[in-house]
């Protein structure tokens, strides 16, 4: 019989290095994951609550914001509020774990299983992942943002910074390219990029020029729309990134931490796109970990009991009319799919073989499922592997909440034959980030005019914006754009709902 | 595949002070209406210990485009008994969910915890004693002497033994020096020995250890610390500050309990802002006496009222000890206001000759019953002569308490700073 790697809840140094070591043997050699080499570092909570206000990143530039997001953690922690989390993982390579040191020896071991073979193998081979960030570089650009943050600050002065990243924040969420790009990010260069470009710029600065005439400027009216609308790059949904480029009076460095907080909301889209897949592929790793080494004997029956009892936690899903209901729990829907999807693929039904011919029966459980987990993301995926076993198990259904309608939400489909492809796009819907997002993009500017920025929101189903939000965050806008800025918001049928115009503040004269 | 397993747990903590440092900074002026309100409702004791402060949400709000109303679709799990087609009555309100931290609409209030110090510098932020910048100027500095480290280098009789012998320790160790206890040992084991090969071993083995330990001194030159003084700025100018309290039996239990507060927030704030305030606990009946901090505030006394001999006590502790061109000197008085009728022309002639003339600020506190309906009468012997002095021009501040609450606002609007007093006057 194999030696046990641990026996009751105590763990050393050791104890986690053994650990480590049995779950990569039957990741690898049984699962067949590909994944960053791996880092494992052991903290206290408050090194947890830490990490909780700088969104989970090891480092990164100072911001009042994170002060706040941390008071609040800490407060609602202190009074028992709130638990901690058991680890946090980071895309990058290596792979970095953090894993809290409360935790018992099962539970540690039931995180590696979680975060460094399960996440990790997500992130190495997801499409999105992929495409979108850059695993290897991302310590090195947090570095590099701490660092350049700094630098401003010391040059220009902390509130300067603070209202330029302000801004910035508040336009975060819009500062996305949703179309791969002609290249790859590499944020290693990027440091290198800011430091060529100051170089050039202190190199060829010449006084002199300032003296020169300036020619007589070619007349601005001369443009076509459809020509300025082109030099421009509009329609651009990348508010940032139109900031970035085509904002008359920023200063290069401001133009410099648009690009930082633009990298970074970037770095974090594809996680929001595969939440359901991230956490479901990671919960199956997991279980399949767990119940290997159960097999092989290597943890105990009452430690396997443990694990399965923070397991069964893990992926409880509340019913809608439950006080703890609060939507879907990825977990819960992402390891039900995976395990799903085991079944198809090994002991298929008749039902399945007509919803899913390509892979029911075909066995190779694994070979299956890291296609699934490198090519799909949450919306494709539910669209794609909700069996209607599934929607049964969840009694899944639709709902239509329409305020016009007088008699009250309807329900649109249930889980029958009649509904299951109803509810399965609707919740596939749900998951889309282009459905959650307002799609709000640059339309024009008003070049020879007063040169006001326009802005379109297409409203989808009449979900307007936030009327106080929308205000402020304009403002913010305005106040980077330093000239009006009008936002519409548009129907499908290019009614105009609503027109907000924001001037921007003037600016302190304390500016150097 | 190589897996490092790194413990963090002993890196230094704090990361988020510095942010949440900024996350003060910038809700300063919100913070510090909270802190003041919650400080009305509680024990002084209670808001040195810091505590949870609640702040509205607007000016810390991070704003975002959100998306409200419209159509909603949305797929639950848990049907027991609906089918298609049916409807659902709404239940008045859509049930919104909570939002995290700042975000949202709502005019919920932010809450945090505040610690000890954060609290009570907020507290205090804006108060000073006034004019101690006056007399400090004028004076010039002398030097004074400080404990500021260690060095390498100074004379013998500065040597830090235990720091040097500490050096020495590590060195040793680290060079891996044999102990005392090792070369014995080895000596016993060649005494003991009878094996002639192994003996010569042992001897050479010795012979190294000795060697070794020759050669790694057990106190060197290198180890050798001293301690290092530096000479820093004396100001010869220093503040004191002159507490007199009235314990005579005419004080009820409430009144004695709000002169209490009020100087226990007085001694918080000198000792906390102030490096270099001596303070002079003076209580009195009909006579005064020099007590300490602790008898002060907690000691029981009563008795008849003599203002005049708590000033003439202090007029006696000035003349003794503090040389009022080298000091500042403030005072402040609790007192009910009763005051033995034959004693009001000494007061006052002692308050006017001897006590303001070396005074930097004289403050006066008069402490009633609860409820105040007292002071809707006459005012009490001693307002009126100080209300009478005040109006000659003497530099007195007087202010009535006789709630609790009130204790704070008052204390704040004595020790108010200056600039920021005259800035809120004239706006």
């Amino acid at each position: 019989m194999t030696e046990r790697l641990f026996e009751g809840a105590d763990w050393d140094f050791r104890t986690l290095q053994r650990i480590t070591d049995a779950c990569e043997e039957v990741a690898l050699k049984d699962l067949g994951l590909d994944v960053y080499p791996n880092q494992i570092e052991v903290i206290t909570a408050e090194q947890m609550l830490d990490a909780y206000s700088s969104v989970g990143m090891p480092l990164f530039y100072k911001h009042w914001s994170f002060g706040k997001h941390f008071a609040f953690h800490e407060a609602s922690y202190r009074k028992g509020l709130m638990g901690l989390a058991y680890e946090i993982v980071i895309n990058s390579s290596p792979c970095i774990s953090y894993l809290m040191e409360e935790n018992t020896a099962t539970m540690q071991t039931l995180v590696i299983a979680h975060a460094a073979f399960g996440h990790n193998h997500f992130f190495k081979n997801n499409y999105l992942f992929k495409q979108w960030t850059d695993a290897e570089g991302i310590l090195d650009y947090l570095d590099f943002a701490k660092n350049y943050v700094m630098q401003c600050e010391e040059r220009y002065g902390r509130t300067e910074v603070e209202r330029t990243l302000d801004a910035a924040h508040a336009l975060m969420s819009h500062g996305i390219d949703r179309y791969p790009g002609k290249k790859k990010l590499d944020l290693r260069a990027e440091e290198k990029r800011a430091g060529r470009r100051r170089q050039h710029e202190e190199e060829v600065f010449n006084d002199l020029w300032r003296t020169v005439p300036a020619g007589k400027s070619k007349s601005r009216s001369a443009l076509s729309v459809e020509r300025r609308r082109k030099l421009l790059g509009l329609p651009q949904e990348n508010l940032l990134y139109f900031l970035e480029k085509s904002a008359p009076r920023l200063a290069p460095w401001q133009r410099e931490l648009l690009r930082i907080v633009r990298h970074i909301a970037q770095y974090f889209y594809p996680q929001s796109q595969t939440k359901v897949m991230n956490e479901g592929t990671a919960t199956y790793v997991h279980y399949r970990i767990m119940t290997q080494l159960h097999q092989q004997g290597r943890i105990t029956d009452g430690n396997f009991l443990e694990f399965l009892g923070s397991h069964t936690n893990v992926v409880f899903q509340p019913e809608f009319d439950d006080q703890r209901f609060s939507g879907f729990n990825p977990y819960a829907l992402g390891f039900a799919m995976m395990q799903d999807i085991e079944r198809i693929v090994t002991r298929p039904e008749d039902e399945d073989r007509e919803w899913f011919p390509d892979i029911a029966g075909k066995n190779d459980v694994m070979g299956v499922l890291r296609d699934v987990w490198a090519n799909y993301r949450d919306e494709s995926f539910i669209g794609q592997f909700l069996s209607p076993k599934l929607m049964r198990h969840f009694r899944m259904f639709h709902l239509h909440d329409d305020p016009e309608e007088r008699a009250g939400i309807r329900v649109d489909a249930i889980h029958d034959e009649r509904g299951f492809r109803r509810v399965r796009r609707e919740l596939a819907r749900q998951h889309d980030v282009g459905y959650i997002d307002a799609n709000i993009e640059v339309v024009d500017v008003d070049l020879s005019g007063d040169r006001r920025l326009i802005l379109h929101h297409h409203v989808i189903k009449g979900s307007q914006l936030n009327e106080t939000d929308a205000k402020r965050v304009l403002q913010h806008l305005a106040d980077l754009w330093t000239y009006d800025v009008a936002l519409i918001e548009v129907d499908a049928n290019d009614k105009v709902l609503r027109e907000y115009v924001v001037s921007p503040r003037p600016i302190p004269a304390a500016v150097a | 595949m190589a897996i490092h397993i790194i413990d963090r747990r002993l890196n230094p903590g704090g990361k988020s002070l510095e942010n949440r440092q900024r996350f003060l900074r910038r809700a300063k002026s919100l913070v510090q209406g909270a802190v003041k309100k919650t400080s009305q409702d509680r024990d002084i004791k209670d808001v040195l210990e810091g505590g949870e402060v609640t702040i509205p949400l607007d000016g810390m709000h991070e704003p975002r485009f959100r998306r409200e109303g419209g159509t909603r679709d949305m797929v639950l799990p848990g049907n027991k008994k609906f089918i298609e087609g049916d409807y659902l009555q709404r239940s008045g309100q859509g049930s919104a969910k909570d939002s995290g931290p700042g975000e949202g609409d709502s005019e919920d209030a932010f809450r945090f915890v505040l610690s000890r110090d954060e609290f009570v510098d907020l507290f205090l932020d804006d108060l000073e004693l006034p004019d101690l910048a006056k007399r400090k100027i004028a004076q010039t500095e002398s030097e004074g002497i400080q404990r500021a480290g260690y060095t390498t280098s100074g004379s013998p009789a500065n040597i830090s033994v235990s720091r040097t012998v500490k050096l020495a320790l590590a060195r040793r160790i680290a060079l891996k020096r044999p102990r005392k206890e090792e070369i014995e040992e080895l000596e016993a084991a060649i005494a003991a020995c009878t094996d002639e090969d192994e003996r010569t071993e042992l001897i050479a083995r010795l012979e190294a250890l000795k060697a070794k330990s020759k050669r790694i001194p057990f106190i060197d030159p290198l180890d050798i610390r001293y301690r290092r003084f530096e000479m820093v700025p004396k100001p010869v100018a220093q503040a004191v500050m002159f507490c007199l309290m009235d314990v005579s039996g005419s004080m009820s239990e409430h009144m004695k309990d709000l002169a209490k507060r009020f100087y226990m927030l007085l001694y918080v704030f000198l000792k906390r802002r102030y490096k270099h305030v001596e303070i002079v606990f003076i209580r009195h009946t009909d006579r005064a006496e020099e007590v300490d901090e602790q008898t002060f505030f907690y000691g029981p006394a009563s008795g008849g009222t003599l203002v005049s001999s708590a000033l003439q006590a202090m007029h006696e502790i000035v003349r003794e000890r503090f040389n009022p061109s080298d000091w500042n000197i403030y005072a402040a008085q609790a007192s009910d206001g009763d005051n033995s009728y034959s004693d009001g022309e000494l007061t006052g002639l002692l308050l006017t000759d001897k006590i303001l003339p070396v005074c930097q600020f004289f403050a006066y506190l008069e402490v009633g019953e609860s409820g105040g309906s007292a002071f809707d009468l006459s005012d009490s012997s001693l307002w009126t002569l100080y209300e009478r002095l005040r109006n000659s021009g003497a530099p007195l501040s007087m202010r009535k308490v006789s709630e609790r609450s009130e204790i704070f606002p008052v204390f704040h609007d004595l020790f108010q700073r200056r600039d920021t007093a005259q800035e809120k006057a004239a706006p």
